[in-house]
């Protein structure tokens, strides 16, 4: 049986689910190659070279550091903000926040507003991640690493991914992009004051860039290109309104309408 | 140490206003969607909300853009964005062609601008 799983014996691989852009080819769902966690959580570490939002994530966090660093926080407390905040978005607007002399409620609100997102992420990506036998408490680390890009490249990769082994491998994944990422962000502390200034606009443009294609490439059903469409379209209306949740707002109405569309056509 | 991570009481306003209330919304996901199975409409609806929040989030960069991108002229965040999913889409979904191209407009226009 080893010699039929072996990929070097050529044996035809059934069609697997790679999305066009990926450049690692990762073990055929039955290889001995996941025969245990390790291993899988080594493949997970490995695969962060096979994609270029871990340089995306790189250049963002070089900024969050520089950022830090002129807004007076230690390196320390920087570090500290990446491993445990995790989310580019909420960093800055912490640090920015903070920085201006807001209250730590102000920025507290800030900061929640700009997560409401994880949710929606950490209730789609789990039910791939986890089998009937997982324990919750083995799923906290994974939901903890849960941001734009870990669940941009769940759905891309963990259907390469035997169901047992993707908790190891979701975890590896996300200590290899928070390894990259802490790296980033010390690097960027150090550099700050040598950074030219248009670098700063370059760094923030990547966001909106790297968030609009990821999550366009993630697309699957109607539903979800229509969300992507209505969101981008519905929030500068509803910020006229000024509420404070405003991107709540946007985000439920777009994606139920998006829903519905689906719905629509399933019907038709 | 102290002065590594600064004031313990700079790493109190870490935890309170950064960790926590960043952190609320995943844990309330893994506790109120343990149950949700893999292939209901539920879910179907749960990620086009998703989607639509990020949606939400990139307009928000882009409409009130903060530090240093507030530097750009509207059009020409909006257009560099626009080019970079424009190459995105001519490339059969090349992040890495997207990214790079809504870059190098930005700079071209920043150059261009003077």
């Amino acid at each position: 049986m080893r010699t039929l799983t072996d990929r070097t014996s050529g044996r035809v691989m059934p069609p697997q689910p790679i999305a066009p852009g990926s450049r690692l080819s990762l073990p055929a769902l039955d290889s001995p190659r996941w025969q245990s966690p390790a291993r899988a959580f080594a493949w997970g570490l490995r695969s962060i070279a096979s994609t270029v939002l871990t340089l995306v994530l790189f250049a963002t966090y070089l900024g969050i550091g520089a950022l830090a660093h002129d807004t007076g926080f230690s390196l320390g407390w920087v570090l500290a903000s990446t491993a445990l905040v995790w989310a580019g978005p909420a960093q800055i607007i912490l640090i920015s926040t903070l920085g201006s002399g807001a209250t730590a409620i102000q920025a507290a609100l800030a900061v929640t507003v700009s997560a409401i997102r994880l949710f929606p992420m950490v209730v789609s990506v789990l039910p791939m991640i986890r089998t009937p036998q997982t324990r919750r408490r083995d799923l906290i680390l994974p939901t903890h690493f849960i941001a734009v890009t870990l669940w941009v490249e769940c759905f891309r990769l963990l259907p390469q991914v035997p169901r047992e082994r993707r908790v190891a491998f979701t975890n590896g994944l996300g200590i290899g992009l928070q390894s990259v990422c802490l790296t980033a962000t010390t690097i960027g502390y150090g550099l700050a004051a040598n950074l030219p200034q248009l670098f700063g606009a370059a760094i923030l443009l990547l966001t909106p860039l790297a968030f609009l294609l990821s999550t366009a490439r993630n697309c699957r059903q109607v539903s979800d290109i229509a969300a992507l469409a209505l969101g981008l379209a519905l929030f500068p209306l509803v910020s006229l309104l000024h509420t404070g949740v405003d991107i709540l707002i946007s985000g439920v109405s777009a994606g139920t309408i998006a829903y519905a569309l689906h719905r629509w056509r399933e019907r038709a | 140490m102290s002065s590594f991570i600064g004031e313990g009481q700079a790493l109190l306003v870490l935890v309170l206003a950064g960790f926590l209330p960043n952190e609320v919304w995943r844990m309330l996901g893994l506790w109120l969607g343990g149950g949700v199975d893999e292939g209901s409409e539920l879910l179907v609806w749960v990620r086009a909300v998703a989607t639509a929040i990020l949606a939400g989030v990139i307009a928000q960069i882009l409409v009130f853009p903060p530090g240093a991108l507030l530097s750009l002229p509207g059009p020409l965040r909006y257009g560099a964005v626009a080019a970079g999913f424009a190459v995105f889409v001519a490339t059969r979904r090349s992040i890495f062609a997207g990214v790079v191209c809504g870059e190098l407009v930005m700079f071209a226009g920043k150059w261009w601008l003077g």
